[in-house]
């Protein structure tokens, strides 16, 4: 396993570098005077005389094409990526202060989706072919079907616009004034835990109420998928001998499914875990713009919109070393539980 | 043999009621897409895919026996849903079609040649699937500069890796097998016996690859149009229909037809292609049969 691991590791630097060269290349696209005007769009105070010259210099835009990469890449290990237009700051500090609205969006969708998705697949399965069987697999293909904005879009026209249940947004305007306030201590940046900490449970709840429709809309599209994946995995595990076995022996059926069979049957679900946390992520590009939400899917919508080129190329980094350690932390993760895979 | 399996998919795929709920659905759009000339007649015929403009009025319009779906953001919802039929099967086939010939080229040379060959293509493969596929779409789509093309030109660029995998892995599969040996021992050229003898035999699982990709293809240029990347404003295209709905969400009564109507047309036209996909990857992968 020890060698399954190094390799991986090893094979780390090479994607990172793979990427960094893909986004290069989109910047290089821009072509050399649009690069120019693009870097020069910083801070006022550098809007002098001579900043051109000096900016074709920093950035080595008028070297051959390693050298701009080697100046390129030198920046971003330095943490500069540039002047964010949209963000009017430099484009990591933007990225960093928006990406907690992000991961908190993430975070809460995580709960309903394996929860949820792992019930309805063990049930489809328990009524294998029967009546609840064929509803459940119907509402997951339609389920699949259904865009995620547009099923975003009819979740405010129904929640919101209709029955004024759950507003697009972040807070209200009255928690905002509280979280804004210098009394509120902002320890982790995820809202719905500092308010917890500062004893604030109104904020609290008035963060739930604008979660609740944005985390249903990313949640669902992976009910229908992680169902999928339970059912099958739970179906083929219940024709096993093992649970012949413990059925023969006298077990209660409860706890045959349940201890015996769902154990086994959960690693190929464990497996897109990662994929899954990534995916949710990335979600949140659409679903915060569509619910009017902070966070770093806005921040690049928008962006993209304005041109900001290096806000979004700042954006693409950064969501790419996110998924690519992803990737990483669920591969060693899944050597180490099923033995399987590390001894190939 | 291909035939044999032919006729085998079809005798299966019309026995399983979904998947022929999806066919109809399927051809239920093309008739639309076909028949989009008739059953709106565009004002500006060297320009079809402009909505008209409805009215002067900013306000939306609810429904009308004038204009069935309404009209929002000046335009006839009705006219951009029908022309939007034909923009989404436009927007699908291009995509699935090039970036599956890129995957197939790539897969199978990798796949064929083996060794360092197979090693670089593979890493590079990976590579391009280490950038969510959404945000590299979004990024290449803004840097050449925004609208329709821009977005099928980024949607290839980064959709052709899960075809490259999947044949790179059957041509493994295949390649040991005794037929391609001895073409191979009478010295038969290696573009022919991939083209001739290996992709016949690896085909039908890039076929439900494809109809599985339709639909999500059409959702992510849906998106990019809908955050204001794709088409331009005024173009028959559903995502760019929705987008016309930001402004009014507060008012169902000024927006709920704006919303629902597109928003049907494309839920149903992707679960068109899923239904016939899923059917599709059942006949081929019993495995996955419950």
């Amino acid at each position: 396993m020890v060698s399954y691991i190094i390799r991986r590791l090893l094979l780390l630097p090479l994607i990172l570098f793979g990427v960094s060269l893909i986004i290069f290349g989109m910047l290089e696209l821009l072509g050399p005077d649009k690069l120019v005007s693009v870097y020069i769009r910083g801070p006022e105070s550098e809007k002098v005389a001579g900043a051109a010259e000096r900016i074709i210099k920093k950035y080595g835009l008028d070297q051959p094409l390693p050298v701009k990469y080697a100046k390129w890449v030198g920046n971003i290990l330095k943490g500069d990526l540039g002047w964010s237009l949209v963000g009017k700051q430099p484009v990591l500090n933007a990225i960093l202060s928006r990406f907690p609205y992000t991961l908190e969006l993430a975070l809460w969708a995580i709960v309903p989706v394996v929860f949820v998705g792992i019930w309805l697949g063990v049930v489809s399965a328990i009524h294998h072919n029967r009546f609840l069987d064929h509803f459940l697999r119907v509402f997951a293909i339609v389920g699949w079907s259904f865009p995620d904005f547009v099923f975003g879009l009819f979740m405010i026209l129904i929640f919101y616009s209709k029955l004024g249940w759950f507003p697009p947004g972040y807070l209200s305007y009255e928690s905002e004034e509280i979280v804004r306030s210098a009394e509120f201590m902002k320890i982790t940046g995820l809202v719905t835990i500092d308010s917890l900490i500062n004893g604030r449970f109104d904020v609290f709840l008035d963060a739930l109420r604008h979660l609740i429709a944005p985390v249903i809309t990313l949640a669902y599209l992976w009910w229908a998928y992680i169902l999928r994946i339970t059912r099958s995995s739970m179906l083929e595990v219940l024709r096993k001998e093992y649970i012949r076995t413990a059925r023969s022996k006298g077990l209660p059926e409860d706890v045959v499914i349940h201890k015996h069979a769902k154990r086994n049957a959960l690693i190929p679900v464990a497996t897109v875990a990662g994929q899954m946390i990534i995916a949710l992520l990335a979600g949140t590009v659409i679903i915060e713009t569509v619910f009017n939400r902070p966070g770093l899917g806005r921040f690049m919508a928008t962006a993209a919109t304005q041109l900001d080129y290096m806000s979004i190329i700042g954006g693409a980094l950064f969501y790419s070393l996110l998924l690519v350690l992803g990737n990483l932390v669920v591969d060693v993760s899944y050597a180490i539980i099923d033995p399987r895979i590390r001894l190939k | 043999m291909v035939k044999k399996e032919v006729k085998r998919v079809v005798k299966k795929f019309f026995r399983n009621p979904t998947a022929l709920m999806g066919l109809i659905l399927l051809i239920f759009f093309i008739i639309v897409a076909i028949l989009a000339p008739v059953i709106s007649p565009p004002q500006d015929p060297d320009n079809p895919y402009r909505i008209p403009i409805a009215t002067w009025s900013l306000e939306p319009k609810p429904p009308s026996p004038q204009h069935p779906f309404g009209v929002i953001g000046q335009r006839d919802i009705f006219y951009g849903v029908i022309w939007g039929t034909r923009t989404a099967f436009r927007i699908g086939l291009i995509v699935a079609g090039v970036s599956t010939l890129i995957g197939i080229t790539i897969g199978s040379i990798a796949g064929y040649f083996g060794g360092w060959v197979d090693e670089i293509l593979m890493r590079i493969t990976d590579i391009f699937m280490s950038i969510p596929f959404l945000v590299a779409a979004m990024v290449l789509t803004t840097i050449l500069g925004k609208g329709l093309d821009k977005v099928m030109i980024a949607m290839i660029t980064f959709g052709w890796m899960a075809t490259a995998r999947l044949i790179r892995g059957n041509i493994l599969q295949v390649k040991e097998e005794q037929f391609i040996l001895a073409a191979k021992a009478l010295g038969v050229k290696h573009f022919a016996i991939i083209v001739k003898h290996i992709l016949p035999n690896t085909i039908f699982p890039v076929i439900v690859q494809i109809s599985m990709r339709m639909g999500s293809l059409v959702i992510t240029a849906a998106a990019l149009s809908f955050l204001g990347l794709g088409a331009e404003m005024g173009y028959a295209d559903w995502g760019t229909l929705l987008s016309y709905s930001r402004n009014w969400l507060t008012d169902f009564e000024k927006s709920w037809f704006a919303i629902v109507f597109p928003g049907t047309a494309m839920v149903l036209f992707v679960l068109a292609w899923n239904l016939v996909g899923d059917a599709l990857r059942d006949i081929f992968d019993p495995r996955l049969r419950g």
